[in-house]
């Protein structure tokens, strides 16, 4: 109990000190009192000899066999693997667990747009203490920033979104239509496909705000600006307005489909050629893969179509992060299993199950690049998107309380692609939404 | 005497202890988080009844308010309408294979409602389902059942095929208990089968239609289920405060505002019993009259 106490008071002594400190990036975190928390790698060490029992929440699936070998190399440790439900469903089921106090797993994934609101809260720990900064340069730079927040580090980047475009060849060549390099290029082949086939599209959008923001950090909008607590919305900048302008062509030209992502009626218009083309992570292949086997050897992929012609830039989407609950029983072995999926052997039984590193090393290696895929004809697929890792554009933020602002796009920019005002329209009340919450939650929104 | 009543509690003390712990509990706690205020920035403070004051004056609680109740006034006289109707045809006597019918009326009821408004939702589906169909086949261009401003018209569609079943069933056991002999006496008095229906049998209903149609306010308030699974089919329709309790819903689950959610639910739950005693009242007197 006394060190349950001591822990605690330590904790608020520490928010205390990082409440004055505030957020001027203040680089004094080595004073003398956060010394004993700092655990060392003969404690880690000596926390996998000792073993015990890990609960991890992760919904991916390359988890599982990391999980096993995991075990298998640390007999003592016992893992016991739960998917809380993917994305928003484990956040809600965390968020309650962290509140009631019980049931709390001690290592959980959480994509990089969710994590901030954890890191607010304190809910998730800081690997600071357990030595993390020394892995600086071993992530990319922009999942490295993601899981960062000022000098604190929550969560290791288990993968990453580089986003490319993934078009169906076959439509392409049977229409005449060349691989778009710009968006004016793309809205043009969106036009020429569905006048040649009705029935096809260029793409499905009924509205994500996961693909509407990285579109927007592509055409290099900084639209949500994070300072600490101070929190700034604004969807007038030149970036989003680029995007919003853009993209409302092809709304009102009715070029693009309606059908809702991740449904059956997706994955079948991914296979039947109606769908065309998909601007997304480097996450998707295996999906393709595994959802719309009918269009095995059709698919192929080019780079992120541009803003400027030209250009070479790119933009996230998706991708996730492991991070310990702060409350976690045992976060010295859960930095261990974190370490053993995220950089060590983990990270490459994941790649070969599919996943896309995060990891500068296994990006670079010649077998990651060279692997032939034959769902894309044989295309060394991973040369685009590893090329695409390297061009993400840099100082990008999320709100930090993202979660709650994506669930509230349908409300707002939804109302955009069922014709009832402009995307311009529906960001502004988007952000208005967003501001408003902000304020109600104690932020200082500029 | 003081034994008595000790015994006395004794012998309730298993309800008392479970209405406690599983309907007054709730209620107290919801009623206690509701005059606080968590935020993610500055923590937990007090705030007395400022949610219930933000709730009274937030148009999106109005909005979702006001779509139940217009729910509520159409929805709810069609779907009763229809039961009396399957009701008094059924116990007219006439009808073939009434026991038939019966069941197959009342089916619908026995389907979970998530699995109901799934099918439903691929019979409207413009693109693959049947009103697509109609219109690929006949080259019409009916609207889409899932746009916004048909989508609480079709969840209404829905949520009368569930329950009218469930209604005509309330409404047939109130004919079943009049006593035949009442027939008997009409016949030789003269009177058609109008007339008994009139005289006899919707006098003896005016009971059950207050059951049924008290059943129905507090469905039509609490609607969740059917708008919730559409949304997974139609995102921009349905808004995160289509209705009241999708918006307690949301508040909590998405936006983690646990009190204002509590807030919501309480002012939801005191509406609708306020709603339900005044129709309870206004049917009362009636009777009296």
């Amino acid at each position: 109990m006394s060190i349950t106490r001591r822990r605690a008071l330590l904790g608020a002594a520490l928010s205390i000190t990082l409440m004055a400190t505030g957020c001027s990036g203040s680089d004094d975190g080595d004073d003398g009192a956060a010394t004993p928390t700092t655990v060392t790698e003969a404690d880690i060490a000596a926390a996998l000899e000792a073993g015990g029992n890990l609960t991890v929440w992760a919904w991916d699936t390359t988890i599982t066999k990391v999980a096993a070998d995991f075990q298998t190399k640390y007999p003592k440790v016992k893992i016991n693997l739960t998917n809380a439900g993917t994305g928003n469903d484990q956040y809600t089921a965390l968020q309650n667990a962290i509140t009631a106090g019980t049931g709390i797993p001690d290592v959980a994934q959480i994509e990089y747009y969710a994590l901030p609101q954890f890191a607010l809260a304190k809910s998730v720990a800081d690997l600071n203490t357990y030595g993390a900064a020394s892995l600086d340069g071993t992530f990319t730079p922009g999942t490295w920033n993601a899981v960062h927040a000022g000098d604190k580090i929550y969560g290791f980047p288990i993968d990453s979104g580089p986003m490319a475009l993934f078009y169906n060849k076959e439509v392409f060549d049977k229409h005449g239509i060349a691989v778009p390099t710009t968006w004016e290029e793309y809205a043009a082949a969106a036009d020429k496909l569905h006048k040649a086939d009705p029935k096809a599209y260029i793409t499905s959008d009924s509205g994500d705000a996961g693909f509407t923001t990285s579109l927007i950090w592509q055409a290099g909008g900084k639209p949500y600006t994070v300072s600490g607590t101070e929190v700034g919305v604004d969807f007038a900048d030149p970036g989003s307005t680029k995007f919003a302008t853009q993209w409302q062509k092809l709304i009102d030209a009715k070029l693009l489909s309606p059908v809702v992502g991740w449904t059956d009626e997706w994955y079948k218009g991914l296979g039947d050629g109606t769908i065309a083309t998909l601007v997304t992570g480097a996450w998707m292949p295996s999906n393709l893969e595994k959802g719309a086997a009918a269009a095995n050897g059709k698919w192929r992929v080019a780079p992120m179509p541009q803003w400027e012609a030209g250009g070479k830039a790119t933009a996230e989407n998706g991708g996730s992060s492991l991070a310990i609950p702060e409350k976690s029983a045992n976060k010295t072995l859960a930095y261990a299993f974190l370490k053993y999926a995220a950089v060590d052997e983990g990270a490459q039984t994941r790649i070969d199950d599919g996943a896309f590193p995060a990891t500068t090393k296994h990006l670079a290696a010649p077998e990651f690049k060279n692997k032939e895929f034959p769902y894309f004809g044989g295309q060394k697929v991973n040369e685009v998107l590893a090329e695409s890792a390297g061009q993400v554009v840099t100082g990008w933020s999320y709100l930090p309380f993202q979660v709650y602002a994506n669930s509230i796009y349908g409300d707002t920019v939804g109302k955009a692609y069922l014709g009832q005002g402009t995307l311009t329209d529906g960001l502004k009340s988007w952000q208005d939404a967003s501001v408003k919450y902000g304020q109600e939650q104690g932020f200082t929104v500029k | 005497m003081t034994r008595r009543t000790w015994i006395g509690w004794q012998f309730t003390a298993p309800f008392l202890g479970l209405f406690t712990m599983v309907f007054l509990a709730p209620i107290a706690y919801s009623a206690y988080l509701s005059v606080f205020r968590t935020r993610l920035v500055g923590g937990t403070t007090f705030v007395g009844l400022e949610n219930y004051t933000k709730a009274l004056s937030d148009p999106q609680f109005w909005e979702a308010v006001t779509r139940v109740a217009l729910f509520l006034l159409i929805q709810v006289p069609i779907m009763l309408g229809l039961a009396l109707l399957v009701a008094l045809a059924i116990d007219s006597g006439r009808l073939y294979g009434a026991g038939f019918f019966r069941v197959a009326i009342f089916l619908p009821y026995a389907v979970p409602s998530v699995v109901a408004t799934l099918m439903a939702g691929f019979l409207y589906g413009i693109r693959f389902g049947l009103v697509g169909s109609i219109n690929e086949a006949l080259g019409l261009n009916l609207p889409d059942p899932l746009a916004p401003g048909w989508v609480l018209a079709t969840i209404g569609n829905i949520v009368t095929w569930e329950y009218v079943g469930y209604n005509m069933l309330i409404l047939y056991s109130g004919l079943k208990v009049i006593d035949a002999s009442l027939y008997e006496a009409a016949a030789i008095d003269g009177a058609g089968e109008l007339r008994i229906i009139r005289a006899i049998k919707l006098p003896a209903l005016r009971g059950p239609l207050v059951v049924a149609t008290i059943f129905s306010i507090v469905g039509s308030f609490q609607l969740f289920n059917e708008p919730q699974v559409l949304d997974s089919l139609a995102p921009n329709s349905i808004t995160t405060y289509f209705t009241p309790n999708i918006y307690a819903y949301q508040l909590s689950f998405a936006g983690q505002q646990i009190n204002y959610s509590a807030t919501i639910a309480l002012l939801m739950g005191v509406a609708t019993m306020v709603v339900a005693y005044l129709f309870q009242l206004r049917a009362m007197r009636g009777e009296a009259r």
